[in-house]
């Protein structure tokens, strides 16, 4: 992604008092940034290392799945994978998520993926530490979609879990 | 059509559209659209009316005791069993067992029938064409008995001709399974030519009828099924209830999968003897206004008629068929059933989810999934398609207006802003 529309993503504000106009172009940005990650996915495509964690998850209602797979260096993500099927909500945010969360900490990307959370849940967040992921912040009002957003962001926080699980082992059995 | 005639069928389909209360909601600001006929009709205000009824003068319990109110309940439940009887064109009443829809009718087959007769190394004939209502129980019961689950091959309108049945029979074949009706394609079986090659072949036929219920009369006699399940909330009637007919001396044979109340005969201290079908297949307190309900929902049936029904239904379906066909991104998997009212599609490059949220933004309601068929995806390559299911008191509008929505389908994002 350019550097330009990184930055353009980030300074957009939503007060109370914005434009009509405003409203507009935020959309027609958002539409661009969740088309761009349908149709030119992140990380897409896993690979066969037992380094990464793996987790399938799907929505059996709808017939969307996904698997994730999360490679971690002590406390730091080095490496995100995913790929499946499924709408373009469930999609561009399983991409979003793969390129926000790669290179945090696993402490840092819980709180993301929390603050993802929150955003579709239409509860106050932390639009700045969101990245590309808030141009589905209308999935707040489409609460039936939920399920498609947040499924990317559950199968890493899964995998999460995981990677602290066998982090406990490890420094159990030295 | 002349211009008189044209103005009494409008106000023959508005008069029609009146007795279904729900055909009023608005849905995102728009009178609904309600293309999603076969997961869940419509009801009328006969059957509402009914329901209330009883709750209101008589709702007590039935088969206990013996007070004045209590016998009219009862008496109206074993009369609707009566009628569902005649509906089926069956030759006794007491060959119709309540249960709380297709889904548990078909349970209770396969838990009861089923597992008395299969044995190690029998094989059953299901089609990939089934619900997993009338396809799970079945590949699970072959499982734990060591027998073999068989795919009839479907030709391409998604149904399992007589030859193709006739082929994956064979002397092992103990049961037969098929759709009336197929929930996905909207395919129409042969039921009468395809319970013969079943019974030549020595083996019995069950029958989901869940969406043939609602678009093709059945006579169980004349087709010869060993077993037939409906629900009654597809037939226009209440949800939770539904009805599985048996031929009586099979019924007779097949031990009870629940216990309780008004299925025994005797209850000894260390043994029970069961009641007769089809109580003994009845435990605990039946949904009796849901079954009143559904014999309500029968004489609407009756009154409208199968035929006036079906032209109707079969009608709008293929102005659908035709105007959606027109468009070139659009795929139709059954461009030949009319019968059903089911419309299976897609649209080109956008997830039938995606074109859902349009749809549902116009006030369209339609089903967008797997449809409760993973194996009739896997025969179409698909992961997921939408389907349109139209009934009778749909109108050519509502049609109009759910291609303008298909048409819209690209834009889909525009539902998050």
């Amino acid at each position: 992604m350019s550097k330009q529309r990184k930055w353009q993503v980030i300074s957009l504000t939503y007060s109370s008092n914005q434009s009509q106009k405003d409203n507009s172009a935020n959309a027609q940005l958002f539409k661009k940034i969740i088309m761009d990650h349908y149709r030119n996915p992140r990380n897409k495509g896993l690979v066969e290392d037992d380094e990464y964690v793996t987790i399938f998850l799907r929505n059996p209602s709808c017939g969307d799945d996904l698997t994730v797979q999360v490679k971690a260096n002590g406390d730091k993500i080095e490496s995100i994978r995913q790929y499946g099927t499924g709408c373009s909500i469930c999609c561009s945010s399983a991409s979003m998520m793969s390129e926000l969360l790669a290179s945090k900490t696993l402490t840092e990307a819980a709180q993301l993926i929390n603050q993802f959370y929150l955003m579709v849940e239409a509860k106050p967040y932390d639009e700045e530490a969101l990245g590309d992921a808030i141009s589905l912040q209308g999935v707040a009002k489409l609460p039936q979609r939920i399920k498609c957003a947040t499924l990317g962001w559950k199968a890493c926080e899964e995998a999460l879990g995981k990677i602290q699980e066998e982090q406990a082992d490890d420094s159990a059995s030295k | 059509m002349s211009s008189s005639l044209h103005e009494c069928c409008l106000k023959r389909s508005e008069a029609i559209r009146n007795e279904f209360p729900m055909l009023s909601v608005v849905e995102n600001g728009h009178p609904m659209v309600y293309f999603n006929n076969a997961a869940t009709a419509m009801t009328p205000k006969s059957v509402i009316n009914a329901m209330t009824e009883y709750y209101e003068e008589y709702g007590v319990n039935i088969a206990r005791g013996v007070d004045a109110i209590g016998y009219r309940a009862t008496h109206l439940f074993e009369a609707t069993r009566v009628k569902v009887a005649d509906f089926l064109g069956a030759e006794r009443s007491d060959s119709v067992v309540f249960t709380r829809g297709t889904t548990a009718a078909l349970n209770l087959v396969c838990s009861s029938f089923g597992n008395l007769v299969v044995e190690a190394g029998d094989e059953i004939i299901v089609s990939g064409g089934e619900h997993h209502a009338n396809y799970i129980p079945w590949q699970q019961l072959a499982k734990n008995k060591g027998a073999q689950l068989v795919l009839a091959e479907l030709d391409e309108d998604g149904k399992v001709t007589p030859e193709a049945l006739q082929k994956a029979m064979t002397p092992k074949t103990k049961l037969v399974a098929l759709f009336h009706i197929s929930n996905v394609m909207g395919a129409v079986h042969d039921v009468k030519a395809l319970a013969k090659v079943a019974h030549d072949g020595g083996a019995y036929f069950v029958c989901d009828g869940a969406q043939g219920i609602v678009h093709d009369q059945i006579n169980v006699v004349e087709t010869d099924v060993d077993f037939y399940a409906f629900s009654g909330h597809k037939l226009f009637g209440p949800t939770g209830v539904g009805v599985l007919y048996g031929k009586y001396d099979l019924l007779k044979r097949m031990p009870p999968i629940e216990f309780g109340g008004e299925m025994i005969s005797l209850v000894d201290v260390y043994d029970t003897t069961f009641a007769d079908p089809p109580h003994r297949f009845e435990a605990g307190t039946m949904p009796i206004a849901e079954v009143i309900g559904l014999g309500k929902a029968i004489d609407y049936v009756n009154r409208y008629g199968y035929c006036a029904m079906q032209r109707r239904v079969e009608y709008l379906t293929s102005i659908a068929v035709e105007k959606l066909q027109a468009q070139p991104n659009v795929t139709i998997y059954n461009p030949h059933n009319y019968a059903s009212g089911i419309i299976c599609f897609n649209i080109e490059g956008i997830h039938p989810h995606d074109a859902a949220g349009i749809y549902d933004r116009e006030g369209i309601s339609l089903r967008a999934g797997h449809h409760c068929s993973q194996p009739m995806m896997r025969e179409l390559k698909q992961f997921a398609t939408l389907r349109a299911s139209l009934a009778f008191y749909n109108t050519e509008e509502e049609v109009e207006r759910f291609v303008e929505a298909t048409e819209m389908a690209g834009d889909f994002l525009d539902i998050l802003f």
